[in-house]
């Protein structure tokens, strides 16, 4: 992990199928990152990123457990849910595709953009699945610049 | 406690206030602490929404409008009543009505707004028509919204529309209308906004976007009211039918949260008002879910201008009558606006355009330096932790969060917080006590050996 040692870390949880919750994580690492002093136009990329992490834990996992960890070169996100996985990663981060339910696409959810959209908004992005059991996402946005 | 160069529109007395704490707890962005029994306002973070003024039972918050008085100053004088004015009276009086009235209390002319906010609605359609930049585009007529998007939404301030707000309009126009007519200087007639919410006069005296006021001045609704109700009891009444003839329903509109998407008919827009309400939709926006949407036309008093802090009737009923009046007047189809040919070619001259933008204006972080906020970021976390998160307030601070965010910004004691304080108590106790025990076992001891020795 980066941010051992001098960093800033905490743990939220997320729960599947919430969603009347959903979305309140993300808002507290944005208002983490702002009270800290990371640059505007990182904080939006990581809000949306996480925003959108978030929701895909809410549509599709029982469970999550979230870490912010904050160093002083980079925010580094993992979300790390128990649920059914990604069957394959390829085609789920391709842009339209989706599994969500008629329900979920009825609540607006579910265009198939979210992953495309984690990646598109962060510096770098790790994904590890094994289906049935769960997800994990590595998310990192560098403070010095892109890359 | 801070000595920042933003001027407010909101004061506290302090022989008035008695530390209840209501503003304190209100307050939408923790900008209000209790210290030595008296509320003192972090100028930072206050964005002037004057819900503070609503709720304190001592009458100890006070907003900063201008005296009557201010008038002589000047040579020629215009009030520029703003909409929600209209709303204040019963049903039969109308703009007519209320500007003559305006005129017999003193003013040389009363200048009608509903005219220029009509103008306004025009130019926005025209706006979000060529608009390319990020969607959605928020309304800017309300000062609160555009200093709670500097203050707590920086990343929004590319969504703020850059037109300019009819009252600023007005105060422009008037002022190159009446020198010319009366070969005065422009500075010599006076422009008044007659104004529901203190919040305007901040706008005036500090413009968000830096740039000067074409307005000399604010008087509040309230002050106004009692004075206005006499002078147009001599005003000559037309009928209500006949009022109606002039009224822009357009204009009339922006009143009330919901009037101008109503009236342009906009098929994509969301009309908000309060500022809990406005924040979840500010969230969303920064989420990326409301991409969709077109425009927000968000009012930081609930019910839009008429619910401001300034206004004199209860805001349901001045909601209800602006909200009659748009329905008579879309009922009779009548239609007292601007050609929409005049204002296409006054947009195309820029004439609505706002010169200069506003800047995000975010709060201070906890530390300049990045390891030393990371840092203070950890020991904030820790006392919170430690914190019974109850948000009581009893320390001077609004929640428990914010009450370790001033710790560590050695803004308050860990021991203002009375928990702590009986933690340290108890302790305190302990400690004693088991110095007292420490002593009278060795009493005792003694007690035993002069026992022995007998």
């Amino acid at each position: 992990m980066i941010c051992q040692g001098n960093g800033f870390i905490k743990k939220f949880n997320v729960q599947g199928r919430n969603f009347s919750h959903a979305g309140i994580v993300s808002t507290k690492i944005k208002e983490i990152l702002e009270e800290i002093g990371i640059a505007p136009a990182i904080i939006r990329r990581a809000a949306i990123a996480s925003y959108e992490a978030e929701m895909n834990i809410v549509m599709y996992a029982d469970h999550a457990e979230v870490i912010l960890c904050l160093s002083l070169s980079a925010i580094n996100i993992t979300f790390k849910d128990k649920g059914q996985g990604i069957n394959n990663i390829e085609l789920a981060m391709q842009e339209g595709y989706s599994t969500a339910t008629d329900e979920m696409r009825e609540m607006g959810f579910g265009a198939g953009l979210g992953l495309p959209n984690i990646k598109r908004n962060a510096d770098k992005l790790d994904i590890s699945s094994s289906p049935g059991k769960g997800t994990t996402l590595d998310v990192t946005f560098y403070l010095n610049g892109k890359k | 406690m801070n000595n920042s160069h933003y001027y407010h529109s909101i004061r506290i007395e302090e022989d008035k206030c008695n530390g209840r704490m209501k503003c304190m707890h209100v307050c939408p962005t923790q900008a209000i602490r209790v210290r030595n029994g008296k509320a003192i306002i972090l100028e930072d973070r206050c964005i002037d929404c004057g819900e503070c003024i609503t709720i304190c039972p001592e009458g100890a918050i006070v907003p900063l409008t201008d005296p009557f008085g201010e008038l002589s100053k000047f040579r020629h004088t215009v009030a520029i009543p703003s909409p929600a004015l209209i709303a204040q009276f019963g049903r039969d009086i109308l703009p007519y009505e209320i500007l003559n009235g305006l005129k017999k209390l003193g003013f040389d002319d009363a200048f009608d707004l509903i005219n220029t906010c009509g103008q306004v609605s025009f130019a926005i359609n025209e706006y979000l028509n060529e608009h390319k930049g990020p969607k959605p585009v928020i309304f800017n007529s309300c000062p609160t919204v555009v200093r709670l998007i500097q203050v707590k939404y920086p990343s929004l301030i590319d969504h703020i529309i850059s037109l300019n707000v009819p009252r600023e309009i007005a105060g422009r126009e008037v002022k190159k209308q009446k020198s010319a007519q009366y070969g005065l200087d422009e500075k010599d007639i006076g422009t008044f906004y007659i104004t529901p919410c203190p919040v305007k006069m901040l706008s005036i005296k500090q413009p968000a976007e830096k740039g000067r006021s074409y307005l000399d001045g604010a008087i509040s609704i309230s002050d106004i009211y009692g004075p206005l109700l006499s002078a147009m009891e001599s005003v000559e009444r037309r009928s209500y039918k006949k009022s109606l003839q002039n009224i822009c329903i357009l204009g009339i509109g922006w009143a009330m949260v919901g009037g101008i998407s109503r009236t342009l008919r906009l098929k994509n827009s969301l009309a908000v008002s309060g500022i809990s309400e406005i924040i979840k939709v500010f969230n969303d926006i920064e989420q990326g879910k409301l991409n969709h949407i077109d425009f927000i036309e968000a009012y930081s008093c609930p019910q839009g201008c008429v619910g401001g802090s300034l206004t004199v009737e209860n805001s349901y009923i001045s909601y209800n009558k602006i909200l009659k009046i748009v329905e008579r007047l879309e009922y009779e189809e009548i239609k007292a606006c601007s050609d929409i040919r005049y204002i296409r070619k006054l947009f195309a001259q820029n004439y609505f355009s706002m010169k200069r933008k506003a800047e995000p204006r975010p709060l201070k972080p906890l530390d300049s330096n990045l390891a030393a906020a990371i840092q203070k970021m950890r020991e904030k976390e820790e006392i919170y932790e430690s914190l019974p998160k109850i948000d009581c307030g009893a320390c001077g601070s609004p929640t428990c969060m914010t009450f370790a965010e001033d710790v560590v910004k050695a803004d308050a004691e860990i021991t203002d917080c009375i928990f702590k304080l009986a933690d340290d108590y108890k302790l305190q106790l302990e400690s004693a006590k088991e110095r007292r025990t420490d002593t009278d076992d060795s009493n005792d001891k003694g007690k035993k050996e002069e026992k022995n020795d007998t």
